[in-house]
């Protein structure tokens, strides 16, 4: 620990300055913020429309020519475009099934970890077998009686991801409602809704902001994976997952096909899981390792 | 004699032991076993016995934060004991609680604005415009400026928190007030302010207390009459000089004379108690004290002893006093 800065004054002060130290964690912040600037800027960057086919130009390399910076696939549809693109619909879905995730997850964990008993046992036995069923599993055979949407999917990932978070906010809800705040509040009448919602769930955001951010990792990574399997994203919309489905058949001859898209898909999940290791570090000093 | 504000008879709280496997009961934990308490209004109770005894558990049943296993509670003439959440409402007005701990008793993500205006948005009391001039009222009553409003308890210090604990409790302008160790939880130089402002706001406001405490120093300070408990019972009622200066029961007689003497080179004789205090999973048969007690008899453990009254507003449970 250095002696010079003195110690901030605010709680967001002494997060920052905690944060700021994790060098991997303000990579991981720098790579989301390039990766949000570029899916939200997607038509301003990309060099041409990504479902625009001119077989005149299929399969060129990379760092070849300036109008395709990142060369062409086998329809030779421009592969930065496409990334660019494909970034957009990672990113929405990543983020609409974190959303979903946390939603669900709060919802159910507060509920059991506040009103405990049978319904908490109920809950948690749904949990654990929600559990069983591997993920990947489960969102194929939804996905083969849901139409595939970009909402459709985002659900489906969302639905099928809520376990654990839910499991956090429980146990972080079974330590916060035996604090005197709480026994404060219904000592003024409050409701439990105000108390679940008002007193409880504002403490336990720390955690929660943690769990949304590693979600939109994995909940990107599923993504990838089913679209990769063809009951994802549907062609022509381009998405990582199924520009590498296309780029298999070419991965002896044309690598880069694949590299391109593989490296976007696992800089993404990277820049979010060392963004949410950061965040869990910073927030929470308890489970801190000195550096 | 008018009802008192607050009468509590035969009151128990059992809580079960279950069993790691199933869930089944195995046992009981007597936390309250049979206590009578009663408090006027405008005076201070003091509820005093060692840790474990069942004095927080006690008040948090009177404010039916605990529910109780047996007994009656009366305020105000009404019977709240079974009372549900909407018949308790209006109780809820009347009787507050200032806890131990001012660093657990506030919301850390809520500021002390947020904080204060809870009573009154649960109770939908006065409108959005007034609020913060009650707020500030509130804090001025407390000795707080009025920017603490828009600062997280974070920001004060352990006697500055506990005003706001103080202040919380004042808001609903309640009848009755439990302080479950309201200063033992602060520095010895900030224990003599707090409970000088809630002697204050008692003066003001006419408020009945029952200060929860194991400090006899601060009961004999504040309290009008005083409760001791050994093991979930009453065991001596008296009003404090009464107390301090003639106990009867051999537990508080040795309650008080384990109290450290503040003028040096005076001695006084001192009652070593034998033993623990027993589990009340597995209370003593008969009177609770029995085997700790230095003048016991055999019937001390086959009979549970009455309270009985041997001098005025004094009552005592125990086989071997009398009046």
């Amino acid at each position: 620990m250095s002696a010079t800065a003195a110690p901030p004054e605010s709680q967001a002060g002494r997060v920052w300055a905690r944060f700021r130290r994790h060098r991997l964690a303000l990579a991981g912040a720098f790579v989301v913020a390039l990766l949000m600037a570029s899916a939200l800027f997607a038509p301003a960057f990309a060099p041409q429309d990504p479902t625009l086919l001119d077989t005149a130009l299929r399969f060129r390399p990379p760092f070849a020519e300036w109008a395709h910076p990142l060369g062409t696939d086998e329809l030779g549809r421009d592969t930065l475009s496409r990334l660019l693109y494909g970034g957009r619909v990672s990113l929405t879905v990543g983020l609409v099934a974190m959303v979903t995730t946390v939603a669900t997850g709060a919802l159910i964990g507060i509920t059991a970890g506040f009103l405990g008993g049978w319904i908490d046992m109920l809950l948690m036995r749904f949990v654990d077998t929600m559990l069983c069923f591997p993920q990947v599993f489960l969102l194929l055979v939804v996905a083969a009686f849901v139409p595939p949407t970009l909402l459709s999917i985002s659900l489906i990932i969302g639905l099928s991801s809520w376990m654990e978070v839910s499991r956090i906010v429980r146990a972080e809800i079974l330590h916060l409602k035996e604090q005197d705040f709480v026994a404060a509040a219904r000592a003024l009448g409050a409701s439990r809704r105000r108390i679940m919602f008002r007193e409880l769930l504002p403490n336990a955001a720390a955690p929660i902001l943690v769990a949304a951010t590693l979600k939109v990792a994995s909940a990107v990574l599923m993504e990838s994976y089913i679209s990769y399997l063809g009951y994802g994203v549907q062609p022509p919309l381009a998405s990582w997952g199924n520009m590498l489905t296309n780029a298999q058949g070419y991965f002896d001859t044309v690598p880069w096909l694949a590299i391109l898209p593989g490296a976007a898909i696992t800089l993404t999940v990277m820049g979010f899981n060392f963004l949410g290791d950061g965040l869990r570090d910073a927030l929470d000093p308890r489970l801190r390792m000195d550096p | 004699m008018a009802e008192p504000l607050l009468k509590v008879s035969g009151l128990e709280v059992h809580f079960p032991i279950r069993s790691a496997f199933l869930r089944r009961r195995v046992g009981t934990v007597r936390a309250v076993d049979g206590v009578d308490l009663e408090v006027a209004r405008g005076e201070t109770l003091a509820l005093v016995g060692e840790s474990g005894c069942g004095k927080t558990t006690t008040g948090k049943a009177i404010l039916r934060l605990i529910d109780s296993t047996a007994g009656s509670i009366r305020f105000g003439g009404e019977e709240i004991a079974h009372h549900g959440t909407s018949a308790l409402a209006p109780f809820r007005r009347r009787m507050q609680i200032v806890f131990q701990d001012p660093y657990a008793s506030l919301n850390p993500r809520m500021t002390v604005g947020g904080i204060l205006a809870a009573p009154f948005d649960i109770h939908r009391i006065g409108h959005a415009g007034d609020r913060a001039e009650r707020i500030s009222a509130l804090l001025r009553t407390v000795g707080l400026p009025a920017d603490a409003a828009r600062r997280y308890p974070h920001e004060f210090s352990g006697g500055q928190r506990q005003r706001i604990g103080i202040a919380r409790a004042l808001a609903l302008e309640p009848e009755l007030i439990i302080g479950d160790e309201p200063v033992s939880a602060l520095d010895v130089s900030i224990q003599a302010q707090v409970i000088n402002l809630m002697k204050r706001l008692q003066a003001e406001r006419g408020l009945a207390y029952i200060m929860i405490s194991h400090n006899l120093a601060v009961v004999s300070h504040v309290a009008d009459r005083v409760a001791v408990m050994y093991l979930g019972r009453v065991v001596e009622t008296a009003p404090r000089e009464q107390l301090f200066f003639h106990a009867r029961h051999p537990y508080t007689q040795a309650l008080l004379s384990a109290v450290p003497e503040p003028v040096p080179g005076r001695s006084r004789s001192r009652q070593v108690l034998q033993g623990d205090v027993p589990s009340p999973a597995k209370p003593p048969s008969g009177c609770h004290f029995h085997p700790r007690c230095p003048i016991a008899q055999p019937r001390c453990a086959e009979e549970t002893p009455r309270s009985r009254i041997i001098a005025p507003n004094h009552a005592v449970a125990c086989h071997m006093v009398s009046a």
